[in-house]
């Protein structure tokens, strides 16, 4: 189920949002092409982690609109889209594997065919050997892999990673990234990536797009290998 | 080592409390020395053993109910907060009614079986677990379910797969903490009347010594029962140790 997705286009039009009186983003437009991967960088409190939300139906926004695969509705985005929070969530009673299979099990699989798709993966995103391993005997870039497979496995073209490394030391963080740009150049998937670290944007994703502090706008938009740190940083603090 | 500390103290206790009365020759209406309670044990083995098994019964049918009304009312409380906010304080209100002053209605509304016994455990036992259980339902991350919905799980498999068995590990706290309390429940019910339990072995008050092996076998279930929630816990949230 995961490795023949094909990623899905995201098209964002005149989108704002608002929490109350608060306005969180305006006027944001983006357009993502199917099977692209894309940072979204920004200072806390920009309205990154609310975007992701939007996009895969979990919120509606108060205006304007977003369409996942050509489809606005709510439904049809949740439909598309798999999201990985920043904490790995993993559900301590289940194995990593039935960790991993969770969205295949929820899809209608049974749990031994979803073991069975599952498994080869392991062996590919290097956690071999701890199939039956529960997530307390998993080391924290371990469970962030686990997560992310489990993410994957959902068999949706979106692929939402929402700060996903942000809880790692440094020397685990730095080796994921290069791990996740691996993943996402094989899978073919759309991703949208939300950090706050230049360098991680920059490293994993072909295209960044920088936010201008609340309410969230898009100050920069452009492809990562035309651009150096500087300049993200620069659009950072404009 | 640790899991036997509990022996020698319990062998000190039962040797001073031997000697105070023997010492200062207290006669046995007013405070029975540990041996006479033996003796209570071993002469009145039989009608106490038939007793134990009724208040047994009554233990563990009324927990049984306790935990299918507090686990019940905790998952019903947990999706409506309008019914929560009305019904919770009633709840805790409810804790304050000495459940022994309305026993006597139970066998009035229930007639005079097992049942008015088993409502009467299962009224006093359910709070802890009911308070527990949605106190386990609020654990969970609220962006896993979130996270869930974007992984193809129902409403439904987000509460199977992820809100129960993530509140198991406090229900199981509510368990044990009514499981301690289903004796007490359990004797309440036997003063109203109609049961046959051990609390017709405390009726005769003079007869200390049989009151005290009345008291002693309740406790010894009260321990038991604890004791199996706890092995039962062991084995089906092992999990929670590991965190």
């Amino acid at each position: 189920m995961a490795s023949p997705t094909a990623g899905e286009s995201i098209a964002i039009t005149a989108l704002d949002h608002r929490w109350g009186d608060l306005a969180v983003l305006e006027g944001i437009e983006l357009q993502v092409s199917a099977g692209e991967s894309l940072a979204i960088v920004g200072a806390s409190g920009c309205g990154k982690s609310t975007l992701l939300s939007l996009i895969c139906g979990l919120l509606e926004p108060s205006a304007g609109t977003i369409a996942v695969a050509g489809d606005d509705s709510a439904e049809g985005r949740l439909r598309c889209c798999a999201l990985m929070p920043q904490r790995d969530l993993l559900l301590p009673w289940r194995s990593a594997i039935d960790n991993a299979a969770l969205a295949l099990v929820n899809a209608g699989s049974s749990r031994a065919a979803a073991r069975d798709l599952a498994a080869p993966l392991f062996e590919q995103f290097g956690l071999a050997g701890f199939e039956q391993t529960r997530p307390s005997r998993l080391s924290g870039g371990m469970r962030q892999r686990v997560a992310f497979l489990r993410t994957l496995l959902a068999g949706k073209g979106v692929l939402l990673l929402d700060e996903p490394f942000a809880s790692l030391d440094a020397i685990t963080r730095e080796e994921l990234q290069l791990w996740l740009r691996e993943a996402l150049d094989r899978e073919h998937r759309t991703a949208l990536l939300v950090t706050h670290s230049v360098d991680e944007a920059l490293l994993t994703c072909r295209r960044i797009v920088v936010m201008s502090p609340r309410p969230g706008r898009v100050v920069l938009d452009a492809e990562t290998a035309t651009l150096d740190r500087e300049a993200v940083m620069a659009a950072l603090r404009r | 080592m640790r899991r036997y500390a509990w022996l020698p103290l319990v062998a000190v206790l039962l040797a001073a409390w031997q000697a105070w009365v023997r010492l200062r020759g207290i006669p046995d209406y007013l405070l029975p020395a540990p041996s006479g309670i033996a003796q209570a044990l071993w002469d009145d083995r039989s009608p106490l053993a038939s007793q134990a098994l009724v208040t047994l019964r009554e233990m563990l049918l009324g927990l049984l109910a306790a935990v299918l009304l507090g686990v019940g009312s905790a998952v019903v409380l947990q999706r409506l907060a309008w019914l929560r906010a009305a019904v919770y304080p009633l709840l805790i209100a409810s804790q304050s009614v000495p459940v022994i002053t309305i026993s006597p209605l139970f066998l009035i509304y229930l007639g005079f079986g097992l049942r008015p016994h088993i409502a009467i455990v299962a009224l006093y036992c359910f709070f802890p677990i009911t308070a527990n259980a949605l106190d386990g339902f609020r654990d969970a991350p609220p962006e896993l379910g979130r996270t869930m919905r974007t992984l193809h799980a129902s409403p439904r498999a987000i509460f199977w797969r992820v809100e129960l068995p993530w509140a198991l590990p406090r229900i199981f706290t509510g368990v044990r903490i009514a499981a301690a309390y289903a004796a007490v429940g359990a004797a309440f019910s036997e003063l109203a009347g109609g049961s046959g339990g051990l609390v017709d072995s405390m009726r005769d008050q003079l007869d200390t010594p049989l009151v005290g092996a009345a008291i002693t076998l309740l406790a010894a279930m009260s321990l038991a029962l604890v004791g199996a929630v706890m092995l039962l816990e062991r084995v089906a949230v092992p999990w929670s140790r590991e965190e």
